[in-house]
């Protein structure tokens, strides 16, 4: 740009805080518990936090691929179930060899997201309808399985949930899936495909961007990191429960929504959805701390999505044009 | 520019982050004349409009209407002081069918329940008015181009405003309509309407126009009179002479052809049969709903066809299927680029690179830095104005965006381009790097099938035209041969006026 003229100003505070509101946002929330409570800031809590964390954001990571391409995952909860649920099975009931069941247990997470995938590439559905439709499919399954019944898990996925010295698994899963998860989302064929496709189908396509193997692929994402967040919750428990993650759909949506994501498509970040997974993490922990009950704690959750998002509309709004 | 002016924007000034975009610039309406705004892509028009359209309200300088000072903090407040817009880019909701669409945010009520019979009638007069014979309850997603720029018009028109402000509403258009158009125009100043028009087609100006306020770079150059010599013009925007506007170079024609298109058909096309060689540019002529846009998307991929075979290079493309398409070569500008070439929340350089990106990746990885310098290189080929490559394609201004989606396939080295209505919104300067880089496509073997309205363009870029009208080819002509009036002959033949035109 030739000759425009600028203004100069060193740091737009206004900008920042408009860009990193989930983040502020986190950081005031700390600020505040560590003052109103001493203990917040404990090892131990801290602990506790990021393995409530690792479950919800692992699954979040994978979710994150499928609202950048505009769609949305609602199967991600039972999915992690069944899973677990098949990996358990491998070996406890089944007797067959320890070491594959991970691997295991991932396939199946990437067989339920391509079916899904499939459905609403091929079969044309809604991705709500096609991922409602395998919600309550895959927790069936899980069901007819394990006939209701808990299964004892394996010792690999009995590890993703133990300690290694003072340092929890899920821990250690959890920053590798998001290293993981951000190199795929940032520097992959894979990930700018799914921001090209979320940000304009149409034009995605007429670029010759296949968009039907690009909606394929972010579902099989989701499912491999919705089982992997499986295992681990399971391994926390040492089995897998017939009812394990339900409901974690709704918090893994809220996690990528709180970090920016738009679900009408195209922007998304994983450092985003860490932070909004943290954010919920860290308010639970926080109403707990301080006695909060059970009920208000819903109606406080609720409250924050609802907040976090208007925000994000608001600024959308006066950045469009 | 006698008495009192209508509409004064005073000294306004608006920047984007640090980027100042209209410095200082003062502009008059007056009633019954027409105020139009010249200047290059990215010059500052549309943000200048948008100052009274309420979309962008200025940081400094006032806002005069009738001698005193007013704010217009929305579009609401717009319409309010009865000023209506025509944007740039189309607004309208394609789900919606026209008269929802032209009744938007005024929906006429009758106890409290929608007035449909009213709602319509207002549609009807509004299409009325520039002789739009489309049925009000046709959904807009069903429209081309041209038919939704036609309804917005139509919208604005609808408003019975004082001041009317066009922004490059003949882009999208062929000679009938804008000729339609500048009848209603004529008609609204002779009303005492005031308005302001925007064009990159200079011969438009001398025949609409009152005068002409040129802006380069976000500053005011100069007022002329609108029937001001073209070179002229063209010299206060650009600030440089511009010695050939269409610099075609003809290249050698080789024998084989290298798209062939045998019996091609769909609902609206039928029996359609050419070849394009390498080192050739041809045309497609014709009318609004002659079914050029309809073919350039089949043999893109974009559209399926019933009948017929495309082949690239002796190989057959299979149907509706763009990355096939692509892979063969085949790459496609379309006709509408806010909805159907670009991602507008991603990058300049991310948009630019789609084509490239899977093809230059390795290991899945993109290859980011080559991505980058490719964008960069076609960018400053092509001027495009902007503040960084990184910068969403959303801020940049219409013209600079059509650059970027025709620098996708330049960059991607496709040999065969199908360009539909390429240089839509492209000022004249730019126009003329877009013709040389077609030059560069026909010189290394590649070959060019371009839709425009422009005849100008069909007459100066191509070496043949081909003319359609209603879904076949009627004509064929070199362009030695090939004339206005030869071409409008061509497109107007075999009509049978079924008095309906356009849709079905
Ligand atoms: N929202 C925005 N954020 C940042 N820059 C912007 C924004 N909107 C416009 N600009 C910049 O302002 C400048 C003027 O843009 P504008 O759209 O007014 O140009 P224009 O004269 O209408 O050009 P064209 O002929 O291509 O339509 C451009 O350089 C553009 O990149
Ligand atoms: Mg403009």
């Amino acid at each position: 740009m030739s000759s425009v003229a600028t203004t100069q100003k060193s740091f737009d505070f206004k900008a920042f805080l408009a860009n990193n509101g989930a983040l502020v946002g986190l950081v005031v929330l700390c600020l505040a518990l560590f003052i109103a409570t001493p203990r917040f800031l404990t090892g131990p809590n801290l602990m506790n936090i990021g393995i409530q964390v690792s479950t919800i954001a692992v699954m979040a990571f994978g979710l994150t691929f499928v609202i950048v391409a505009a769609g949305i995952d609602l199967s991600v909860g039972s999915v992690a179930a069944l899973s677990a649920m098949v990996s358990s099975y491998w070996v406890t009931t089944s007797g067959l060899p320890d070491g594959f069941s991970i691997v295991i247990g991932l396939l199946v997470g990437a067989a339920c997201g391509w079916v899904t995938g499939a459905m609403s590439a091929f079969g044309k559905l809604p991705t709500f309808i096609a991922s409602l439709a395998m919600l309550t499919i895959v927790r069936g399954l899980t069901l007819v399985i394990s006939d209701g019944r808990p299964i004892a898990t394996g010792d690999s996925v009995s590890f993703l949930g133990s300690d290694l010295g003072v340092i929890p698994v899920p821990i250690i899963v959890l920053v590798l899936s998001a290293l993981v998860a951000g190199f795929v989302l940032n520097y992959t064929v894979i990930g700018k495909n799914a921001f090209a496709v979320g940000g304009n189908t149409e034009a995605a396509r007429l670029s010759g961007i296949p968009v039907k193997r690009v909606l394929v692929t972010v579902f099989v994402i989701s499912g491999i990191f919705s089982a992997l967040s499986g295992m681990i919750l399971a391994g926390r428990l040492d089995s897998a429960q017939p009812t394990l993650a339900s409901g974690y759909e709704l918090d893994a949506i809220a996690a990528v929504v709180i970090g920016g994501a738009s679900l009408s498509g195209g922007v998304g970040r994983i450092s985003g959805t860490l932070i909004g997974a943290l954010v919920l993490a860290v308010i639970r922990n926080g109403l707990n701390l301080l006695a909060v009950s059970a009920f208000w704690q819903q109606v406080v959750i609720g409250l924050v999505i609802a907040i976090a998002v208007g925000f994000d509309v608001f600024r959308r709004k006066n950045v469009r044009h | 520019m006698s008495n009192e002016p209508l509409l004064v924007l005073d000294k306004v000034c608006k920047s984007f982050g640090r980027i100042q975009v209209i410095n200082n610039v003062t502009v008059e309406v007056h009633a019954g004349k027409v105020s139009v705004l010249l200047g290059e892509n990215g010059a500052g028009k549309s943000t200048l409009i948008k100052m009274i359209a309420g979309v962008h309200p200025p940081d400094g300088g006032r806002i005069l209407l009738d001698g005193e000072q007013v704010k217009i903090p929305d579009t609401k407040a717009s319409e309010a002081l009865g000023i209506a817009t025509i944007h740039q880019e189309l607004n309208l909701v394609p789900s919606m069918t026209i008269a929802e669409n032209i009744t938007l945010g005024r929906v006429p009520r009758r106890f409290g329940i929608i007035n449909r019979k009213e709602m319509r009638r207002i549609a009807c007069a509004a299409l009325d008015l520039i002789g739009l014979q489309l049925h009000v309850d046709t959904k807009v997603s069903e429209l081309g181009l041209a038919q939704q720029q036609l309804v917005e018009i139509a919208k604005a028109l609808s408003l019975d405003a004082r001041v009317l402000i066009l922004d490059e509403p003949t882009a999208a258009l062929t000679t009938a309509e804008i000729h339609q158009l500048f009848e209603v125009v004529r008609g609204l100043k002779a009303k005492g309407v005031g308005m302001v028009f925007i064009s990159h087609h200079l011969d438009e100006i001398a025949e609409i126009g009152d005068f002409v306020n040129v802006l380069r770079d976000g500053q005011f150059i100069a007022t002329v009179p609108a029937d001001t010599d073209e070179n002229e013009l063209v010299r206060l925007m650009v600030g440089r002479e511009i010695d050939e506007q269409f610099p075609r170079v003809r290249s050698e024609v080789a024998d084989t052809a290298l798209l062939s298109v045998k019996g091609l058909g769909t609902s609206m096309l039928s029996d359609i049969n050419f070849e394009v060689r390498p080192g050739e540019v041809v045309a497609l002529a014709g009318l609004m709903g002659a079914g050029r846009t309809e073919l350039i998307r089949c043999i893109a991929g974009a559209d399926a066809y019933q009948t017929g075979s495309v082949s690239v290079a002796g190989s057959r493309l299979a149907g509706n299927d763009v990355a096939a398409a692509t892979r063969a070569g085949i790459g496609h500008v379309p006709e509408d680029r806010k909805t159907q070439g670009l991602v507008l929340d991603a990058s300049v350089a991310e948009n630019i690179g789609f084509a490239t990106m899977a093809s230059t990746s390795r290991f899945g990885l993109v290859d980011q830095k080559g991505q980058r310098e490719r964008a960069e290189n076609v960018a400053e080929r092509l001027r495009i104005r902007m503040g960084s490559i990184d910068q969403p394609i959303r801020s940049l201004s219409g013209g600079n965006q059509q650059k970027a989606v025709f620098g996708r396939w330049f960059t991607a080295g496709s040999k065969v381009l199908l360009l539909d209505e390429p240089t839509r919104g492209v000022d004249v300067g730019a126009k003329v790097e877009i013709y040389e880089l077609i030059n560069e496509i026909t010189s290394s073997g590649g070959c060019v099938l371009m839709a425009s309205s422009e005849l100008p363009e069909v007459l100066g870029m191509s070496d043949r035209v081909l003319v359609m009208s209603q879904g076949r080819i009627a004509g064929e002509l070199e362009t030695g041969e090939a004339t206005q009036d030869a071409i409008m002959q061509l497109a107007v033949s075999n009509v049978h006026r079924e008095n309906e035109v356009g849709n079905n």
